[in-house]
């Protein structure tokens, strides 16, 4: 294998994983601050039809993905009231509205069924694009892989970089003590869903307007549940809830490549392995299975270790806060 | 600044948390709050520092009244409360704990907040580092670091709320140094602890609550003897119904070791007989519940052994702890025990596991009317628990427990109980004495443990501190063990984090 | 008398009112689709009932939908979420097709129908166990796992179809080979529906009542569904009643996978399960968790989904709105919910 094909191969890589990397962002911000949204499967579904139907009647992307953000966004404010104001159980809110929202886009999109459509256009950077191995990589690609970098770079500015940034850290991990350093945790928690939720919408878009393009039954069954695992894998941090998105989208690569090279192996395999590894992981970050498989190494490793790998959830996580 | 609570109420459904209390606190002075668990001190301070609103009364700060929303309000006006455990952010590092919350434009200043870190910490000879996660330091440490933070935004009241519990002795005495420095500034310290060494060595002044309202209030120096009285009340002659001779060893624990949750017990020892009763004295979080948990087989011990009837049990599933007779019933009624939205007649269904598949309703609703007239229960077969007023609920949980026992676990069994029904608790528990159960009992109160007990286990910050033979010790004696007389061990779990 | 009048219609209000949003949002959607509403719910109503063939139709949807929800009862009560019921009815379908390939030649009928429908069950009800076991055992959210088996039980199902019980020579998306005659469930005189489907789902729905109602076990999960700490304290086993309320509304759900093999479909196709499992999740929430109400929900459920079908064939709409219908009822009964308990606890004073 040479150089340029192995190139070629990661920067297909990280064009594809943008989407799920926006995604996995947003719905970090969103856990971190407290509450869960579980209709991201439905969610991504509808905001990337709905971001296809309107790049396609009116031939702009722009509104194509202001109109599927907006979609991430009301979905998210559905959740938001329903486990803010309401108190209602965050699962069983999500799972409905996955539901739901799968349904509505089928129905609604069912005059889109793969009908040619825009995709945003390929936009190599002058310059940097022609460095050797890095040009092609990061630099070579569509507005949308930009923006997934962007993504990243943002959220952990935001969150480790910034005042506000800080209080998200806190809200998430202890409210009660957030409050009595004087944050608004109710406001604070509809903000970061709803924000979360745009950006999920934007996730959606981007798989229909540029890495998987138009829009079919299902169009993109099933992520919306991988980027959920990703976020607890990830230990909800940006930075590496997106390396988690990298690694899905590098194994799911390889698998297509190992399809073609071994002929013998039914594809179905390949249905069906990313989300048998979905459970694996977590079944190895929830066990303990990690801490056991840590102890075996020196102490002095072990709490380096244990920091590059600490997984905690924010502890108030799909909890209520009660502000007095 | 001179610090006013004139007439504070607070209640808590039909607990009166704090009764009408006035406290005056002078500029410049520590001033000591001292008093058993559910005295009022924490609630009182949680009133001044902004966490709750007072039902009735006010707060009156250099003379202007003040009325606070929430706790940033109260910092802002310079009144800052240091909790028992910081409300601190333990997966994050100490720069960024020290920052949060801070007003101030979208960037924090880190350089400059180092700087003041390093510079605060100097002056009072706190050496923290920056960049280290909270939850690797000490108690000790999270404490100087949140005085530090307070201290940053200008607070002139700090309140500490049991500040030495599980530090070391270094950093006590640090500590102690740092608050007799911050006094002589002009700092308003209020030192809210049950150890009488502690404040009679620290404060100017100290008031003494008892059950929700002012006791007395003495100026230092005075002898410990006084402040003991304020605090506990006088001295109970130790009545009790009879005496039963102990019978074979019923519960034997050797250096038994665990943590439950913050809660900690380090190397206890003990054993009981059959016939006897102890009482678990001590103050809320010394260690008594983890050792009733662990007896009772709801927790695993990290070291040590614990047999039952001569059989070992360490370890062993909590089924198995049933089998062997052993009972627990849980303070948290209805978090514990009870089960919100079934009924009476239901919980005595499930107690009673092993007795077939299907369920004879009518036959288990007669089963439990007979129950509920036998424990004088007022409620219906199909009232759902959480129906039932607290001391009802205290009957039902006593009437799900299995008819003989080796060794019964009980947490406050008459707490929030009016006096009817605890004497009707204990006449049903002396019952069981004489059955030949072995009781533990944990409580608040020192005069039903006197009452009741043929001995009695002090508890202080996680160990088993004395035994005490009821006929031969006073409850001025046991109020001084449990306020802290002696050998003081801080938490050991808390270093390794 | 008027207290209770009032009362009676305020709850009859409340009922209804998430049932008229419901409505208006689906209308809403129609218009947004150029579609005319009432066309459409026409359209639903004869495609659900218009002839016996349809009837018979919507009844055979029923069958699956109430079975499963029978099962998930079980799990709900005990406070957990089952979602890989999915993958339960795709196991159960698999299992049956598997011992109906070896068999149908070699046992007599009753036994042999017997034996698959068995089949399916045990399939579905260790699919069931693996989930309760991963959660028990590995701690992992049953969420996460019922998923993640729903979509590798798919994928094993259409390797199956696609590769080693390929039919040579036929397009393959049809599925496996049709069943030996008697391999099919037997049906009424013309229709498409039978006796043993129907007296399948009252048996359920009865023996689901009786566990939850009658036997200390059902107890024990209402117990754990409620207060797990206090269960454990009262002596129940609750990683053993863990792994049993899996397996058990796994059986439900294998046994709906068996029914849908051998009785509708007569082999094993890549849609076996049609996202019944899915629905039957919404179908007990609108019950309210309780077994009384599963039967009517189900089958109003059951008349949506048959109904939705007509839309392509009349109006070009996609069959979806069925789905959209379901899914914004719940939402608004749910949401309902949550406001009713908002106002009384500030009235309460909180």
């Amino acid at each position: 294998m040479d150089l340029g094909f192995a190139v070629a191969i990661v920067a297909s890589i990280l064009a594809d994983s943008s989407p799920l990397v926006i995604a996995t962002v947003g719905e970090t911000l969103t856990e971190k601050a407290g509450v869960i949204n579980l209709s991201l499967d439905g969610t991504i579904l509808l905001s990337a039809m709905t971001g296809f139907a309107v790049a396609y009647t009116t031939g702009s992307l722009w509104l194509g993905f202001a109109a599927a953000m907006a979609v991430g966004a009301l979905v998210a404010l559905v959740v938001a009231v329903a486990s803010i104001e309401l108190r209602l159980d965050q699962v069983a809110v999500g799972f409905v509205l996955t539901l739901l929202c799968t349904d509505l886009s089928s129905f609604l999109g069912n005059p889109f069924v793969r009908k040619p459509g825009p995709s945003v256009p390929h936009l190599p950077i002058p310059g940097l694009s022609q460095v050797p191995v890095v040009g092609p990589v990061f630099f070579d690609h569509n507005a949308v892989v930009y923006a997934s970098f962007l993504v990243i770079g943002l959220a952990w500015w935001w969150m480790f970089r910034t005042r506000p940034g800080l209080v998200l850290q806190g809200v998430g991990e202890r409210p009660a003590a957030a409050f009595a350093r004087g944050a608004d945790v109710r406001r604070l928690r509809y903000l970061y869903t709803v924000l979360g939720g745009a950006l999920v919408g934007a996730a959606g878009a981007a798989y229909s307007l540029s890495v998987k393009l138009g829009w079919s039954y299902h169009h993109t069954y099933g992520i919306g549940w991988i980027a959920l695992a990703i976020v607890i894998f990830g230990g909800w941090h940006p930075v590496r809830a997106a390396m988690g998105a990298y690694l899905f989208g590098t194994l799911n690569t390889l698998g297509s490549l190992l399809q073609g090279v071994i002929p013998g192996l039914p594809t179905q395999v390949f249905q069906a392995t990313p989300f048998a590894l979905m459970i694996l992981v977590l079944l190895l970050v929830t066990s303990g299975a990690l801490e056991r498989a840590l102890a075996l190494f020196p102490t002095g490793a072990q709490r380096t270790l244990r920091r590059a790998l600490r997984v905690s959830a924010p502890a108030a996580l799909g909890t209520t806060f009660e502000q007095e | 600044m001179k610090v006013e609570l004139q007439g504070i109420h607070k209640r808590f459904g039909p607990v009166r948390a704090n009764d009408g209390i006035t406290l005056t606190v002078e500029g410049g002075t520590i001033h000591g709050l001292l008093g058993e668990n559910g005295a009022g001190k924490t609630t009182l301070m949680k009133v001044l520092s902004g966490f709750l609103a007072p039902d009735a009364g006010r707060i009156v700060l250099d003379g202007e009244p003040v009325r606070f929303s929430s706790p940033a309000e109260a910092i802002a006006r310079g009144v800052g409360m240091l909790h028992q455990d910081p409300l601190d952010f333990p997966s994050m590092p100490v720069l960024d704990n020290f920052l949060l919350g801070r007003p101030g434009g979208l960037l924090p200043d880190r350089r400059e907040g180092r700087r003041q870190l390093r510079e605060l910490g100097a002056q009072f000879g706190f050496d923290l580092d920056p960049d280290v996660p909270v939850a690797a330091l000490t108690v000790g440490e999270r404490q100087q670091l949140e005085i530090l933070r307070l201290l940053s935004l200008g607070v002139r009241v700090l309140i500490l709320d049991e500040p030495t519990t599980g530090i070391s002795a270094p950093q006590k005495a640090s500590l102690f140094a740092t608050l007799r420095r911050l006094a002589a500034e002009g700092m308003t310290v209020l030192f809210v602890s049950h150890k009488l060494e502690e404040v009679r060595d620290l404060c100017h002044r100290v008031t003494v609550l008892r059950q929700g309202r002012v006791a007395g209030e003495v100026e230092m120096p005075a002898p410990a003897g006084d402040l003991v009285r304020l605090m506990f009340g006088q001295e109970v002659a130790g009545v009790r119904r009879g005496t039963v001779a102990p019978g074979p060893l019923v519960l034997k624990v050797e250096d038994l070791t665990l943590e439950d949750g913050r809660l900690c017990l380090e190397g206890v020892s003990a054993e009981v007989r059959a016939g006897e009763v102890v009482g678990l004295a001590g103050l809320e979080g010394s260690g008594q519940r983890p050792f009733l948990r662990a007896c009772a087989g709801l927790l695993r011990p990290r070291q040590g052994e614990i047999w039952i009837a001569g059989e070992r049990m360490t370890g062993q599933p909590y089924a198995r702890f049933l089998a062997a007779g052993v009972a627990y019933l849980p303070a948290g009624r209805l978090e514990e025990g009870l089960i919100p939205g079934l009924t009476l007649t239901e919980h005595f269904v499930l107690a009673s596991q092993g007795h077939g598949f299907f369920v004879d309703w009518a036959a288990a609703r007669d089963r439990a009317q007979a129950r509920i007239r036998e424990f004088g229960i007022r409620g219906q077969p199909e009232t759902p628990v959480e129906a039932l007023s607290g001391g009802n609920q205290q009957r039902a949980l006593l009437a799900l427990l299995p008819p003989s026992l080796r060794l019964l676990l009980m947490e406050h069994p008459t707490r929030g109980l009016d006096v009817e029904s605890s004497l009707w608790v204990w006449e049903r528990l002396l019952e069981r004495r004489r059955q030949g159960t072995a009781i533990l009992f944990s409580s608040a109160d020192l005069d039903e443990i006197f009452e009741y007990s043929d001995r009695i286990f002090v508890f202080c910050a996680g160990r088993l501190t004395r035994v005490l033979s009821t006929s031969e010790t006073s409850v001025q004696e046991v109020g001084e063990w449990i306020a802290g007389r002696g050998e003081e061990a801080a938490c050991p779990l808390e270093v390794e984090r | 008398m008027t207290g209770a009048w009032r009362k009676g219609a305020g709850a009859l209000l409340t009922g209804l009112v998430p049932v008229v949003l419901a409505l208006a949002f689906s209308t809403l959607t129609l218009l947004v689709m150029g579609a005319s509403p009432l066309r459409a719910y026409g359209s639903m109503v004869f495609g659900a009932f218009g002839s016996t063939a349809k009837f018979t139709d919507t009844v055979m949807a029923w069958v699956p939908l109430a079975l499963c929800a029978a099962g998930l009862l079980l799990t709900f009560t005990a406070g957990l979420w089952n979602i890989g019921i999915e993958g339960q009815i795709v196991v159960g379908a698999i299992c049956t097709t598997w011992a109906a390939r070896a068999w149908q030649e070699v046992l007599p009928r009753p036994v042999l129908l017997l034996a698959l429908l068995l089949a399916g069950m045990a399939g579905g009800g260790l699919w069931g166990l693996l989930i309760g076991a991963l959660k028990t055992y590995g701690k992992v959210h049953e969420i996460f796992v019922g998923l993640g088996l729903n979509f590798v039980a798919v994928a094993t199902t259409n390797f199956l179809i696609f590769g080693p019980w390929r039919t040579p020579g036929r397009a393959t998306m049809s599925g496996t080979a049709l069943f030996e005659r008697q391999a099919w469930l037997p049906t009424f005189p013309g229709q498409a529906v039978g006796p043993v489907e129907l007296v399948l789902v009252a048996v359920s729905l009865a023996v689901v009542y009786a566990l939850l109602r009658g036997t200390r076990w059902g107890l024990s999960l209402k117990a754990m569904g409620r207060n797990p700490t206090a269960a454990h304290w009262l002596g129940v086993p609750i990683h053993r009643y863990t792994l049993m309320a899996f397996a058990g509304c796994g059986l439900f759900g294998g046994l709906a996978g068996a029914v849908q093999t051998l009785g509708l479909f007569h082999r094993l196709i890549p849609a076996i399960s049609s996202g019944y499992g899915y629905l039957a999740i919404l179908v007990v929430m609108l019950s309210g968790y309780r077994a009384v109400g599963v039967a009517p929900v189900a089958f109003f459920f059951a008349a949506i989904t048959k109904g939705s079908l007509q839309l392509p064939l009349e109006l070009q709409l996609d069959s979806a709105l069925g789905g959209v219908l379901q899914g914004v009822l719940v939402l608004f009964v749910l949401l309902f919910q949550g406001v009713r308990a908002r106002r009384k606890r500030w009235a309460q004073g909180e």
